[in-house]
C-alpha cells in the first residue's frame, strides 16, 4: 500500500533580502496512512517548515509532495486552499480560535465551505464537540474556556471536515501538563479509533511519546530516529 | 447569507469603536437625507406646470413687483381656469421684532382656493363681514395665546398706514387647521383682507403681490401657464406662471446655488467620513491578520477572504447609512409638518434611497479596498508566525 505522504528530495529555501536560508535540504520521507509521527529537532531545524509544506500552507522550492496521491506541490493557491479544506486539519500552539465566535462557530467554520445546510453544519459541529468532550462548552466564547479546553475546540474545528491528515504544531506547548495530557490522548484516539493520520510537530520529549513513532530534524535534514537513539545513548 | 455572523462579528469585534464610526456614518448619511431633500426640492423640482392643480403667476422682473389688480378677469377668463385668488405679503411682528410673522392680505376667495385650510362656516362669514378682520393658523394662534375675539396688533415692517402709524391692529375672526400633517406648517400664518389692506395702506394699495389659479385639468396646466403668461407679453407687468412647488422652489433659489452648496457639503462630509471609516477598516484588519490566516489555513481561498473584509466594510456603511437615512426620513417629515412650504424640502423618497444605498455600496467597497487586498494577499506561514 503507497504512503499517505510521500515527499522525495524536498528543499524549502527562503530569502529574506539578499539572504538565501536553506530551511529544508533534500527530504525524502514516507508517512503511512494511519500514522501517529511525532517530528522533533531544535528551533530551526526546519520541523515547523516541513509541517507547513506537507498541510499544503506552503510551498516547496524544490522536490515533489504527493498527499494520498495527489502532487500538492503543483497546486496553485486556490487549488491549494480547496485541497486544505477538504484534506487537512490543523492545530496550533495557541489554538488560533475566532475569539468573537462560540465553540460551536468556531468548529462550523471548515463546513462553511461546503454545501451543507445550515442544520447539518449544526449537527456535524456538535458531533465534533462532542467527540472532544465539550457539548456542554458550544455556545462558550473561546475567552471563556481554559487553554486546554479552547485546543480541544481547536481539534474538533480540525476533524469536523473529517480529513484524512492532522497537522499539529506544538499542540501542547502553551498548555499545562494535565492539559496536554488530555489532548495528547485525544490525539491518540483519533488516530487509534478513527484512523486518523497524525503528522505532530513538538519539542516535548514526553509528548512524542504519544505518537507511534518519532523523527528527528536537524539543519534541514531528516536524523534517523534509532540513530538520534544511538547518539543519544553514547 | 451563510458568511454574515463571520462579517457581522468580525465587525462588532470592537464594540466601541464600531459603535462611534456607525455613529459618524449615521450623522453622515442624516445630513445626506436633509440636504438631498432640500436640493431634491430646488435642483429637481421641474418647471414645468404640468400636473399641478394650483399655480402661481407673479412679475416676470421680480417676486416684489406688484401685478395690477386689472388682471384678475382676464385671467379668469383664460380657458382652463376654473377659479382665480390674489394675495399681497405684509410681513410685519407682533409684539417685539423676533416675533416675525408670515402675514398675508387676501382676497376674499382665497379660502376657496386653498381647502386645506380649514375654517368653520361662521368663521368664514366672520372674515369677509368684518373690515379689519383677520384669521390666523392654530399653530400660530396657539404660540402667542390668541383666541377669536382677540384684537391683535400687528407692527408694519414694509406698509405703514395712510395715518403714518405701523401699527395695524386686526379683529381675530378665525383660526383654521391644517389637517394634513405633510402641510401642518401652512397653519403658521395670519391673512387679512386685501380690500382693508388697500384701503388703510400708504402705498401699495390697488395692486396684487401675486395670483393663485386652480385649473381645471392639471395635465393642461403648461398651456394654461402659457395663455396667462401672454395676457403680458410685451407689457410693463410681463408675468411668470409657474406650479406652487415650482414656484415656492424659485422663490427659495434666489438665495444661492443650492444644489452646488449642497453637493460641496455632502462631498466634505463624505471625504472625513471616508477616511474614519478607511481608518477604521484597517486598523480592524490588522488586528485580525492572524485570524484572516486562520481562515485561509481552514480552506478560504484568497477570493473569499477579500469578499469578506469588502463585505464587512459595506456592511458597516450600510448599518449606519440606513440608520441615517431612516431617521432623515423622519426629521424631514417633521420639518415638513412643522414649516411646511416655507422651507422646499421633499420626504426622502426612492431617488434618496437609492443614491444612498449606491454611496454606502460604493464607499463601502472604497475604503474596504485596502485591508481587503491586505487580507488577500497575507502569506499563511508570514502571519501565524506574526511575521
Amino acid at each position: 500500500m503507497s504512503p499517505l505522504v510521500e515527499i522525495r528530495n524536498l528543499s524549502k529555501v527562503y530569502t529574506r533580502g539578499r539572504q538565501r536560508i536553506e530551511v529544508l535540504h533534500h527530504v525524502d520521507l514516507d508517512i503511512p496512512q494511519g500514522d501517529f509521527l511525532a517530528l522533533m529537532g531544535p528551533s530551526g531545524s526546519g520541523k515547523t517548515t516541513l509541517l507547513n509544506l506537507i498541510g499544503g500552507l506552503d510551498s516547496p522550492t524544490e522536490g515533489t509532495l504527493c498527499v494520498a496521491g495527489r502532487r500538492i506541490d503543483q497546486l496553485g493557491q486556490s487549488e491549494l486552499a480547496r485541497w486544505r479544506a477538504s484534506n487537512v486539519g490543523f492545530v496550533f500552539q495557541f489554538y488560533n480560535l475566532l475569539p468573537m465566535l462560540s465553540a460551536s462557530r468556531n468548529v462550523e467554520l471548515p463546513l462553511l465551505l461546503t454545501k451543507l445546510p445550515a442544520a447539518k453544519r449544526r449537527s456535524h459541529a456538535a458531533v465534533a464537540l462532542e467527540l472532544v468532550g465539550l457539548a456542554d462548552r458550544a455556545t462558550h466564547k473561546p475567552g471563556e474556556l481554559s487553554g486546554g479546553q479552547q485546543q480541544r475546540v481547536a481539534i474538533a474545528r480540525a476533524i469536523v471536515s473529517d480529513p484524512t491528515l492532522l497537522v499539529c504544531d506544538e499542540p501542547t506547548g502553551d498548555l499545562d501538563r494535565q492539559s496536554a495530557v488530555e489532548v495528547l490522548t485525544l490525539l491518540q484516539r483519533l488516530n487509534r479509533d478513527h484512523g486518523k493520520t497524525v503528522v505532530m510537530v513538538t519539542h516535548d520529549p514526553k509528548a512524542a511519546e504519544y505518537a507511534s513513532h518519532t523523527l528527528h530534524l536537524d539543519k534541514g535534514t531528516l536524523v534517523e530516529a534509532a540513530r538520534a537513539a544511538d547518539a543519544a545513548a553514547s | 447569507m451563510k458568511y454574515l455572523h463571520l462579517v457581522w462579528s468580525a465587525l462588532f469585534r470592537r464594540k466601541t469603536r464600531t459603535v462611534f464610526t456607525i455613529i459618524s456614518v449615521i450623522a453622515a448619511f442624516l445630513l445626506f437625507g436633509l440636504l438631498d431633500s432640500v436640493r431634491d426640492a430646488f435642483v429637481g423640482a421641474a418647471h414645468s406646470a404640468a400636473g399641478a392643480s394650483r399655480m402661481i403667476t407673479t412679475s416676470k422682473e421680480s417676486f416684489v413687483i406688484s401685478l395690477p389688480t386689472s388682471l384678475l378677469m382676464r385671467i379668469q377668463a383664460v380657458p382652463g381656469v376654473s377659479a382665480v385668488t390674489y394675495a399681497n405679503w405684509f410681513g410685519g411682528y407682533y409684539q417685539q421684532p423676533k416675533n416675525q410673522l408670515i402675514a398675508e392680505s387676501v382676497a376674499n376667495n382665497f379660502f376657496d382656493l386653498y381647502p386645506e385650510m380649514k375654517l368653520s362656516p361662521g368663521e368664514l362669514h366672520a372674515f369677509h363681514a368684518t373690515r379689519a378682520g383677520a384669521v390666523a393658523g392654530a399653530s400660530l394662534a396657539r404660540r402667542f395665546g390668541w383666541k377669536v375675539g382677540d384684537k391683535i396688533p400687528i407692527q408694519a415692517t414694509i406698509f405703514p398706514q395712510k395715518g403714518g402709524s405701523n401699527t395695524w391692529t386686526f379683529d381675530l375672526v378665525g383660526i383654521y387647521h391644517v389637517t394634513d400633517p405633510q402641510l401642518k406648517g401652512e397653519e403658521g400664518a395670519l391673512f387679512f383682507n386685501w380690500d382693508y389692506f388697500d384701503q388703510a395702506a400708504a402705498f401699495g394699495g390697488g395692486t396684487a403681490g401675486w395670483y393663485i389659479e386652480r385649473v381645471a385639468n392639471p395635465k393642461l396646466a403648461d398651456g394654461v401657464a402659457r395663455a396667462i403668461d401672454a395676457i403680458s407679453a410685451n407689457s410693463d407687468h410681463e408675468t411668470k406662471t409657474e406650479s406652487e412647488d415650482a414656484f415656492q422652489t424659485s422663490f427659495a433659489s434666489q438665495f444661492a446655488n443650492i444644489g452646488l452648496l449642497v453637493g460641496s457639503i455632502m462631498g466634505c462630509v463624505f471625504f472625513t467620513l471616508i477616511l474614519l471609516t478607511g481608518n477604521t477598516m484597517a486598523q480592524a484588519v490588522r488586528e485580525r491578520i492572524p485570524e484572516l490566516a486562520i481562515l485561509k489555513t481552514i480552506g478560504f481561498s484568497n477570493r473569499s477572504v477579500l469578499s469578506l473584509v469588502l463585505a464587512e466594510s459595506v456592511l458597516l456603511l450600510a448599518l449606519g447609512g440606513a440608520i441615517g437615512l431612516a431617521i432623515a426620513g423622519v426629521a424631514v417629515g417633521g420639518i415638513r409638518a412643522k414649516l411646511g412650504p416655507q422651507i422646499p424640502m421633499l420626504p426622502v423618497g426612492k431617488q434618496t434611497w437609492l443614491l444612498g444605498v449606491t454611496l454606502m455600496v460604493l464607499i463601502g467597497l472604497l475604503v474596504g479596498a485596502l485591508p481587503a487586498r491586505r487580507g488577500m494577499r497575507l502569506r499563511i506561514v508570514d502571519a501565524l508566525s506574526g511575521r
